[in-house]
Parts: structure tokens; sequence; C-alpha cells
């Protein structure tokens, strides 16, 4: 296994005491594509901070047990895991206009990532960046590698961000709405791109989403998150017939082209899901 | 109520917009669907008097726009934007925000109209004396779309008023804005990239390509795929969807 999280919790301190965030989120991650979906505020996100420890300082994070490729993630001194984070675990966040150094070109911030990682030239450093543009299928790669990160759109920012994430060869990928800023065509194209360098490196996926169509068409597995829990696990393709009222409340409440509804039903929120 | 001919707009020489026509019936909705970049909400914008560079010929109640909007034009025609967080005033309560449109145009009876606002966007009570960071996502955009109808405007001019919003709650400003439409006899025009919430509020939609209306269709074509222009197929192919087991 990849990485095995028992019973993750994470809290943030506040005046009336520990504000749980996480609670008690147990998951596996081998080779192969996991969703993890839920609203905002539902500990997505904290869920994969956590197991790169990128939590803001003032988080309390316990667990029974973490652990990526049997590095135990909680023990773990800070070098050790800055030899995690970037090199074998990248993170792919949402916005490339927010992620990507403004004033570096796009070529040698994938460059520096390079070097980080790999003892090389500078010069080899920037051969290797125009190779990674070219095989996150950047038809020009020399001209993107000398452009600044506002002279890009969103989706060459985001293909960008992918080739400087796939530098140092991860072993597990972790992307935070990776197309949620996009539109249809370039998300497709990006969903495309990920599908296929995670299965031919043969990489863990671990893909955050609000989008519960989008992650079911695309992972193999999905993990529903509600106040901070997973509330339903199930295979992507089982979605459709998914349990929980909370996932289905979240399916039904979509308005689509095929089924249409002339009102949308409101989800009563049952008290007795945070249990 | 609304009828836009041959709408060009242009920036540094380059047309954003390049002779775009539609027109909208009164109570009626018209959608506008396409890619960032296409022009959509730049349609919007002219029509609303944000952008006074077009040409071409926009009338909104048989009234012909000039690019110097009077006030009377303002209270008529209100817009809702992407972003609530963005279109309120970080340091002002909600009930400043909403007596400002009052204010404005001279309407009295502002406390009583606060109140009957509040309560049909159904947002507690409470919330009027809240500052927009104290409130969630969902409660923002119902008190950007409260502000909107403050001084009882004829048409609502909405710019992807969902897609900043979780899914649970687009549902909710989604029957929100269909009930104040029975209910006030609205006309809407809705931007948005997202085909399903376009078709689910609007009959009428139109698809725009690189300033261009490429098609204008009905929701029950785009449901069932009866579709002319080759965009608007790669648009509805896009769009993805559960697949039924």
């Amino acid at each position: 296994m990849l990485v095995e999280i028992d019973n993750l919790n994470v809290a943030f301190p506040s005046p009336q005491g520990l504000a749980p965030a996480v609670r008690g989120v147990s998951l596996r991650l081998g080779a192969e594509k996991l969703g993890i979906v839920g609203e905002s505020g539902s500990g997505k996100s904290l869920t994969a901070r956590a197991l790169l420890r990128l939590l803001p300082k003032a988080a309390v994070m316990t667990a029974d047990r973490m652990t990526f490729d049997g590095i135990d993630i909680l023990a773990a001194k800070e070098r050790h895991m800055r030899e995690i984070r970037g090199k074998r675990a990248g993170l792919i966040l949402q916005d490339p206009k927010y992620a990507l150094n403004p004033i570096m070109t796009a070529g040698s911030q994938i460059a520096e990532a390079v070097r980080l990682h790999k003892k090389t030239s500078r010069r080899e450093a920037v051969q290797a960046a125009i190779d990674l543009l070219a095989q996150v299928q950047i038809r020009d790669p020399h001209r993107v590698a000398n452009a600044y990160p506002h002279e890009l759109s969103g989706g060459m920012g985001q293909r960008v961000m992918i080739a400087m994430m796939l530098a140092p060869n991860p072993e597990l990928l972790i992307a935070d709405e990776p197309t949620s800023a996009l539109d249809a065509s370039v998300q497709a194209e990006i969903l495309r791109l990920m599908e296929d360098l995670v299965s031919r490196r043969g990489m863990g996926l671990m893909l955050i989403s609000h989008d519960l169509p989008l992650v079911s068409h695309f992972c193999d597995r999905v993990a529903v998150m509600y106040a901070g829990r997973i509330v339903e696990n199930l295979a992507a393709g089982e979605l459709p017939r998914a349990q929980h009222p909370y996932t289905r409340g979240l399916l039904e409440c979509l308005p689509t082209l095929s089924h249409p509804k002339a009102r949308l039903p409101v989800m009563s929120r049952d008290p007795a899901w945070l249990t | 109520m609304i009828s836009v001919q041959d709408l060009r707009v242009t920036f540094n020489g380059i047309d954003a917009v390049s002779g775009v026509t539609f027109a909208v019936a009164e109570g009626a909705s018209f959608g506008i669907v396409g890619e960032s970049g296409s022009g959509k909400s730049t349609v919007l914008r002219a029509l609303v008097g944000l952008n006074n560079d077009w040409t071409g010929r926009m009338t909104i109640a048989g009234r012909a726009l000039s690019p110097k909007r009077g006030r009377d034009f303002f209270r008529r025609v209100q817009m809702v934007f992407q972003d609530p967080y963005g279109s309120l005033h970080p340091r002002q309560t909600i009930d400043r925000a909403l007596s400002e449109p009052l204010l404005v145009h001279g309407i009295p009876d502002i406390d009583r109209r606060i109140r009957l606002a509040l309560s049909e966007v159904a947002l507690p009570a409470t919330a009027r004396f809240r500052y927009p960071h104290q409130l969630s996502g969902g409660q923002r955009q119902r008190v950007a779309i409260a502000r909107a109808l403050m001084c009882e405007p004829e048409v609502l001019l909405l710019d992807e008023p969902t897609s900043a919003l979780d899914v649970s709650v687009q549902a909710e400003v989604l029957n929100l804005l269909a009930d104040l439409q029975d209910r006030r006899k609205l006309t809407y025009v809705m931007v948005s990239h997202n085909l399903a919430v376009v078709a689910h509020l609007c009959p009428t939609i139109g698809v725009m390509q690189a300033g261009e209306m490429v098609e204008m269709l009905s929701a029950e074509d785009l449901r069932s795929g009866h579709i002319r222009h080759k965009h608007t197929a790669d648009l509805r192919r896009l769009s993805t969807e559960l697949e039924e087991a």
C-alpha cells in the first residue's frame, strides 16, 4: 500500500475549544485513482494536506497510523518530509494563477523543480523542463518554457504545474480541484493527460473534487466526505447506486440535461450524519 | 422586453462580441452559454451599462439604450455577479448594502422593505446586521439577489450566479430564482458555462463562441440533442453527467 491512514483527526483551536475539521478518517491507496468528494468545509483538502504535513500551523493533528510507502508520517523528521514532498508525492492545486511564481518563466520554474530533486547542470535541467512540457502535450514547449505565467492560459498553466510535479518522478499525485477553474474542453484534456501519465508511470492518484459526475467518470474508487468524516466508500461505477442519504442528496440536487426537473430537490441535512 | 441587435463590443481593436442578436419576452428567461472568452459576460456588461463602448441597437421595454443611462434604467435593470464576496462591500453590514439602492433612488419605507427582502430570499432576520464575511457563500449570494431586487426591477441579469456555490446550495439558489420570477414576473438573462444549470432555468438558450452567437435553440432541443452547430454539440458532449446503470 502506498498510503495508509487510520483514524486521522485534524482540529483547530477556537474560543470554544478545539473545533474538529477532520474526524476519524481512514483510507488506503495503492497504484489507483481515488476520488475524494464533498462540499466546501468537508475536510477533503485537509485530509490530503495532512498526508504531506502541510497543515496550517494552528492545526492539531492526530492519527493512529499514517504511512506513505511504509514511512511513518507522524514521526518523520521535517528533513525527511521535505524528501517526500514534491519528490515522492506531488501536489497540484486548483488555480495555476496563484500556484506559479509570477516573476519566473515556466521553464525556469520546472528546471528549479528538476534541480531540487536531481543533481544536474543548469543546462540539462532546462532541457529536462522542455522535455516535460512536451510530455504534458504542449505543442510548442520552447515558447511556453520562455513564457511567464500571465502569458499562459489556464489550461497551459495547469499543464506547467503538472509538468513541474512530474519532474522528480513521484509515486503519488495529489490533485486538489485541478480542473475546476478550467473550461469543460480543457478540463477533459487535462484529465485525459493525468489519466495517461498515472497509468503509464504506475502512480497513485488522489483526486479531490466537488464534482461527483467528474469523479465517477475518472476515478476507480470514491470516498464521500461530509463534515470531516468519510460517510461512504464505493467503486466509482457504483456511484449512481450510492446508499448514504448525503451522497444521494448531492446527486439529486444537480440539474441534469438528461432528466429535467421542474424543481430541484433540496437537501435536508440529518444531524445523525455527523455521528 | 429585451432586444439586442447586432451588438458589437471591441477591446483594443479585437472584437469581443461581434454581431450578437437576440430578444427576450417579458417574464421569460434567456440563457447564454459558452467557454471563457466567448464574450458571454461582455454581452451582459454592455446590456447593464458597465461597458459603454459598444455599437448596435439594444432596447429594454421598448426604449433604446444609449451609452449614458438614466437613474430610471438602473432601477429597472439589475445584475447579480458570480462572486458575492467580491460584489458586497466587506466593511458594510447587510443592512447598509440593502438600504443603499433605496437611498440612491429615493424610495421610502426602508426598514420594512429590508425586512421583506430578507424574508423573500429566505435569510434569517439576524443576518441584517452581519457583515458579508460572517455569512456563508450561499447566504451571501442571497444577499446579492436581495440587493438586486430592492428597487423592484423588471429585468435581472445573472452572470454565473451559482458557479461559486456548492451543488446543494446551487439547488437552493436556483429554486429561489425560479420562485422570484414566478412571483414578480421578472425577465432573466443568465450567463453560465454549465449547460445543465442554464437549461434548468431558461427555455431558450444562445450558444456563444469567439464573440458570435453560433446557435440559438430551445432547452428541449439541447436536452434531446437536436443541435445544428458543432460547437453546441461539443459543449453538450463535454457536460459530464452520471451515467445511468
